[in-house]
């Protein structure tokens, strides 16, 4: 038998079809639907008299538009609630679990599939956000789609898919204190580019990944995206196992045993061959930010921004729209640039361990007066384990305050805007132009990072002051 | 969703000559509260395209009166970020059919071609000679030929072939849709779930 990669066993046991000269027809054992990219998708279903092909297969949740502060009240802004309204009326309609603004199971959908369990490995996973690579961390496939694709699942729970080249990248040794899942992403796009990774599927390996919690890895395979690649991995291991078992929807007594000796076989055989494979030193990290307007511009943060030698042409023209558009100068120091707001949260940064790190962080120290800071928590549950883990005194007492969860300002579509021209370090997963909201200027950081940024006022190497 | 059938476009091409055009660019995410797929060329590369007042921005290319046609010829790495496809309905209600690139995002790529819109990868030499085209004479004309899979410089007569899917390439030229498809494999699927 020929040796397959973690990819390939899990992509190979979806297909239903092969269509000839085309693409796979890929089952789709979970689907997650948010209000943004749905409600033309179940328009398409009503146009063609269909029903839901298999509604238990599917989970809503409203994200990318709900506010972040007095969630109990309506909707103020009207194309929002409207959108909020026609995904519970299109759940309801046809026997979708739909988690409501405000119910114990709100919050990003990235966030909330793991927490419930609903994210397992060995399975294939779609939703119609590109952060749907977020659930590769517990050794599925998963990736975002259009709403075409949307349409299409909801009508028959499939996807027509070409299958993606394989990539490996690993990442050896430790990483060292104050350097985070964040960095090492950033890190890996900062050398693959933006678009290094487009056309593939990632798997992670290496003992710095297999270090990594839960949560961290959550954190790389989410941006995986950003170097352009489809969906990122990790094959399943004991931390995978201990995170899902009692989850609500984790399987449960024999089947618990079954499910996890079937997940125990998940990994790359030892001579499968990958299409690229890379590899980095987990001490050559350190905390890590962008400069620039896409992800892969980014650099250690006792770095300075690089200069225009040796580029020419497009790249040179790039590079240097985007540094006018941040107000930076090629060369200059990073560290000690003025910030004005902080966003800690995201389907990137917004779980409990993120607010643990940037809570044991600016414990006893005082949140900077020209920082305006947005704490969103990923989703109600982590809300509710901020509260039960006394972490809101001590970002109370350092000057900030928690709000309400939901996408918020990593890209903008509610109320929490960031005004033109002013800079924000963001825990998110974007610094395009306008990202967080017409002229926001964008810097991509850990918590850790961004933390430091909160209570001194400038970009701080978080190392520092550890 | 029904789209036009796709066969040959003569048209003259509007250029973009900026690399890594993102989704947020193509359509800013505020944009994106519609429940209807109507109206999104509007604010098509919205941000870039006019001031905040909402005059218009001069000197891009869409408010160039210069420029006009069916094609859009972009940079490297075409439609990177989000998996909204609003940018390729925003695109498409614009008035383009073609999009041209040395290098598209997969999620944008797959999204046009799901809604009527070409992509057309050409190599970054070609990708060249376009803009150059366009710049020599901004109603320069170009062909797209689907069946031939061949796009043509006009003026020059140069041309470059292009890859499409065979799949893909009978639904764009039939005006199909995946959805029928896979709706006609229902008893396929069921099977599948219990084996």
């Amino acid at each position: 038998m020929t040796a397959k990669t973690l990819f390939d066993k899990i992509w190979d046991a979806h297909v239903v079809k092969q269509v000839e000269d085309g693409p796979n027809v890929l089952y789709i054992d979970r689907h997650f639907i948010h209000e943004v990219t749905s409600p033309v998708a179940f328009l398409g279903l009503k146009n063609r008299g269909l029903p839901v092909f298999r509604p238990d297969k599917t989970t809503a949740t409203p994200d990318h538009n709900v506010p972040t502060i007095n969630q109990h009240l309506s909707v103020k802004d009207e194309l929002s609630r409207h959108q909020l309204e026609m995904l519970k009326t299109n759940c309801t309609e046809h026997g979708i679990v739909h988690h409501d603004l405000g119910s114990e199971g709100h919050g990003i959908v990235h966030i909330i599939g793991p927490e419930m369990g609903l994210t397992q490995p060995g399975m294939d996973i779609v939703c119609g956000d590109s952060h749907t690579s977020t659930h590769g961390a517990f050794g599925a496939i998963a990736f975002g789609i259009g709403t075409s694709e949307v349409e299409m699942v909801l009508a028959s729970q499939c996807i027509m898919q070409p299958k993606p080249k394989k990539m490996k990248i690993t990442v050896n040794g430790k990483i060292g204190k104050g350097v985070s899942a964040k960095d090492i992403a950033l890190y890996i796009i900062s050398k693959i580019s933006a678009s290094g990774g487009t056309g593939y599927f990632i798997e992670y390996a290496g003992s710095a990944i297999t270090g990594l919690s839960m949560e961290g890895r959550m954190t790389l395979c989410n941006l995986s995206i950003e170097s352009g690649a489809r969906g990122g991995m990790i094959a399943p291991d004991e931390t995978t196992f201990e995170y899902i078992k009692g989850r609500e929807f984790a399987p449960k007594g024999a089947d618990w045993d079954k499910a996890l000796a079937t997940w125990k076989e998940l990994k790359t055989d030892s001579d499968a061959v990958f299409d690229t494979e890379l590899t980095y030193d987990a001490a050559d990290i350190e905390p890590m930010i962008t400069y620039g307007t896409n992800p892969g511009m980014g650099i250690g943060v006792s770095q300075n921004i690089p200069t225009t030698e040796g580029m020419g042409g497009s790249d040179k023209t790039t590079f240097e729209k985007s540094l006018q558009y941040m107000g930076f100068a090629a060369g200059d120091s990073i560290k000690g640039k003025t910030v004005d707001y902080v966003f800690l949260g995201s389907c990137t940064n917004g779980r409990i361990e993120d607010f643990r790190e940037f809570a044991a962080f600016v414990k006893g120290k005082e949140k900077a007066p020209n920082i305006t800071a947005w704490l969103v928590p990923g989703s109600k549950q982590v809300e509710n384990q901020i509260r039960e883990e006394g972490l809101i005194p001590i970002l109370e007492e350092a000057g900030f305050e928690l709000r309400q969860p939901g996408c918020s300002a990593c890209l903008a579509m509610n109320d929490d805007k960031i005004p033109t021209g002013k800079y924000s370090v963001s825990t998110s997963n974007r610094n395009f132009e306008g990202r967080q909201g017409p002229g926001a200027r964008t810097l991509l950081a850990s918590p850790l990072t961004a933390a430091a940024a909160a209570v001194t006022g400038v970009i701080s190497d978080p190392r520092e002051m550890m | 969703m029904a789209y036009d059938k796709f066969n040959k476009i003569i048209s003259s091409a509007v250029p973009l000559q900026i690399e890594n055009v993102d989704t947020d660019q193509i359509i800013p995410a505020r944009f994106l509260k519609a429940v209807e797929r109507k109206g999104f060329g509007d604010n098509l590369f919205r941000d870039w395209r006019y001031e905040k007042n909402g005059s218009a921005k001069e000197g891009f290319p869409l408010n160039n009166k210069n420029y006009s046609g069916k094609i859009l010829v972009g940079a490297k790495n075409f439609g990177s970020g989000s998996s909204r496809e609003h940018a390729a309905w925003a695109i498409y209600d614009y008035g383009f059919r073609v999009v041209v690139s040395s290098f598209f995002a997969d999620i944008f790529k797959g999204n046009a071609l799901n809604n009527g819109l070409l992509p057309v990868v050409v190599t970054p030499d070609f990708l060249q000679k376009i803009f150059d085209a366009i710049e020599t004479d901004a109603n320069a004309i170009f062909e797209v030929d689907l069946e031939k899979q061949k796009f043509t410089i006009s003026s020059t007569g140069e041309s470059i072939d292009f890859e499409i899917n065979p799949y893909k390439k009978h639904c764009l030229q039939n005006g199909l849709d995946d959805i029928d498809y896979l709706v006609d494999l229902k008893n396929e699927i069921a099977a599948f779930e219990v084996a």
